[in-house]
């Protein structure tokens, strides 16, 4: 069975309660939207990018704990990363919460972010973990129409 | 004298203080015995589909091992047989409705289906440019969706009931929105989200009164209530069979023949039709008109099965039962701090929505199945009564008559849980 201390680890409940970077960013220069549309969760991340860096991010919205946490927690990732930082951390965190269980990978790689490693026993709950990271995806790339997990 | 229906339990003879034996209940629903994660499982989404009791199982079964064939078509044995329990169980949904007459039953895919056959038939032939239609503010996506499309084909605009804090509708301003423009209301029975169980016979009459037909959405109702379309007099009613018991994929529509027999057909192909030629067809009389291919057969055989038990049990015994344990359940997970329950209606069957302060829906969700609690979590395909309470989505418990107090009393000690670990 799995555990909920497991997804629910006490990093993630602190960004859920106080969720960092969480509010409309003055002056960005990109945003994207992303929707959950299975349970609802919605969400806006707001970037300054100049000369290829992420000098700026913040988001708004509502969503699970996870979701939330998740957004929080990238925010303070990729601040100062360049966009080939950025989206080479999403892609090693698509593969952390998607992995099988048998599959281990570097905790130091991915720093903070390993607390969402417990995610991978809660399918259901993946979509919340990686919504906040497609959003990004989709701001990094300029794209107009909003993000679907479906 | 009208004739005592006793397919909804509204029979005289039946004792009506005869003791409801849940334990005895359970043990026709074989699924209430599975364990969760080593826990019992305590199934509280009987909003989204309800569970099967093994006469639904067995008809299903005994339908592919002693009578599968098609229908209305064969000469043969077989044909006849499944013909027979096919079309018995539309005289019985006929029953279970009180409708006066088994032509007036429609099988379709389910309730959503039945909206859009009634929007598409019936709707759309008679609007016009700034004609208007009138839902209400608690209606399911199933009941919005379809009459926006025909309104945004037509030009005509969708008008909406709005609601109060409890969740009730506002009955006095539906009646200003009844005007020379109004083509039709569709109103949901038992809102999904809220459980408030509308006024829909006063709702009916307002209506008539101006000569505007109105489509019932039943979904919710029929697996609570004894439903009468006779005294309603609404001009359609919708239901799922899943949701009372029966297989997914079979919903039914009931509309009055007069209706139905001047609405073009919705779809189009074998079994709709008295003769086909290249330059004309002719279509066949209601209600297979309406039901052009091949239907879900074992479905709607497992439809007539679930009717059958449901009518053994009683809807007004079954009804009494569900409203103590809502009563229950509402007073017990009030009474935790931080929660506010959405939709406090006076008048309410099965539903209880919910909103923790800090926790999101979904987290509530997946503590809850941790322990064996099926619960849904979400927007429940309601969105604008969401909105209209501020809430981006809820938790909802929602009961069957084969729930007990004890599963209330595991959802609210899981409620505790959940406070604690987020707390």
């Amino acid at each position: 069975m799995p555990d909920l201390r497991e997804l629910y680890q006490e990093v993630i409940l602190d960004h859920n309660r106080r969720p960092r970077n969480f509010q409309k960013l003055e002056g960005a220069n990109r945003e994207a939207e992303g929707y959950n549309p299975l349970c609802g969760d919605q969400l806006t991340v707001y970037l300054h990018l100049e000369d290829g860096v992420i000098r700026e991010i913040s988001f708004q919205g509502s969503g699970c704990a996870i979701s939330k946490a998740s957004a929080s927690m990238m925010t303070a990732t990729v601040k100062g990363k360049t966009v080939a930082e950025a989206e080479g951390v999403f892609e090693t965190f698509h593969k952390m919460v998607t992995a099988d269980l048998s599959t281990t990978f570097d905790p130091l790689e991915m720093g903070k972010l390993a607390a969402f490693a417990g995610v991978r026993e809660f399918p259901v709950r993946v979509k919340c973990a990686t919504l906040p990271w497609h959003t990004l995806h989709a701001a990094l790339e300029g794209k107009p129409e909003p993000v679907s997990t479906e | 004298m009208k004739a005592v229906n006793a397919l909804t339990g509204l029979d005289a003879t039946r004792q009506p203080h005869a003791a409801f034996d849940v334990e005895r209940i359970r043990e026709d629903f074989p699924i209430l015995k599975e364990r969760v994660y080593g826990k019992p499982l305590v199934y509280l989404d009987n909003a989204a589909t309800s569970q099967k009791p093994t006469a639904v199982i067995d008809a299903v079964t005994r339908y592919y091992l002693a009578e599968n064939s098609n229908v209305h078509r064969g000469i043969h044995f077989l044909s006849e047989r499944a013909t027979q329990a096919f079309e018995d169980t539309r005289a019985k949904v006929a029953r279970f409705l009180n409708a006066s007459d088994p032509r007036e039953i429609i099988f379709v895919r389910g309730a959503t289906e039945g909206i859009n056959l009634i929007a598409q038939s019936f709707g759309r032939t008679r609007l016009k440019p700034g004609d208007e239609i009138i839902i209400s503010a608690m209606e399911h996506h199933s009941n919005i969706v379809p009459w926006q499309v025909l309104c945004e084909e037509a030009g005509a605009a969708l008008r909406v009931i709005p609601i109060d804090d409890d969740g009730e509708l506002l009955v006095d301003e539906y009646g200003k929105l009844l005007n020379a423009k109004t083509r039709l209301v569709s109103l949901v029975h038992v809102s999904n989200a809220l459980g408030t169980i509308n006024p829909v016979k006063r709702v009916v009459e307002m209506a008539h009164s101006q000569g505007v037909p109105v489509v019932i959405d039943g979904a919710q109702a029929a697996p609570h209530m004894p439903i009468d379309v006779q005294e309603l007099d609404c001009d359609f009613y919708v239901f799922s069979s899943h949701k009372l018991f029966g297989p997914t994929g079979v919903g039914v529509v009931y509309g009055k023949a007069h209706l139905l027999e001047a609405m073009p057909p919705y779809q189009s192909g074998g079994d709709m039709i008295l003769s086909v030629t290249f330059e004309k067809t002719l279509y066949n009389v209601i209600p297979f008109k309406f039901e052009a291919g091949t239907p879900h057969i074992e479905g709607v055989i497992g439809l007539g099965a679930a009717i059958d038990y449901v009518a053994g049990i009683g809807l007004d015994r079954i009804g009494a039962h569900e409203a103590e344990l809502l009563a229950h359940a509402t007073q017990a997970v009030a009474a935790i701090p931080g929660i506010r329950i959405i939709g406090t209606a006076k008048e309410k069957a099965s539903i209880l929505s919910f909103v923790l302060d800090g926790v999101h829906a979904h987290d509530i969700g997946t503590v809850l199945d941790q322990e064996g609690i099926a619960i849904r979590t979400g927007h429940h395909c309601a969105q604008p009564v969401l909105q209209r309470f501020g809430v981006p989505a809820t938790a909802r418990a929602s009961l069957a008559f084969y729930n007990t107090k004890e599963e209330i009393d595991a959802l609210v000690r899981a409620l505790h849980k959940v406070t604690k670990l987020f707390g």
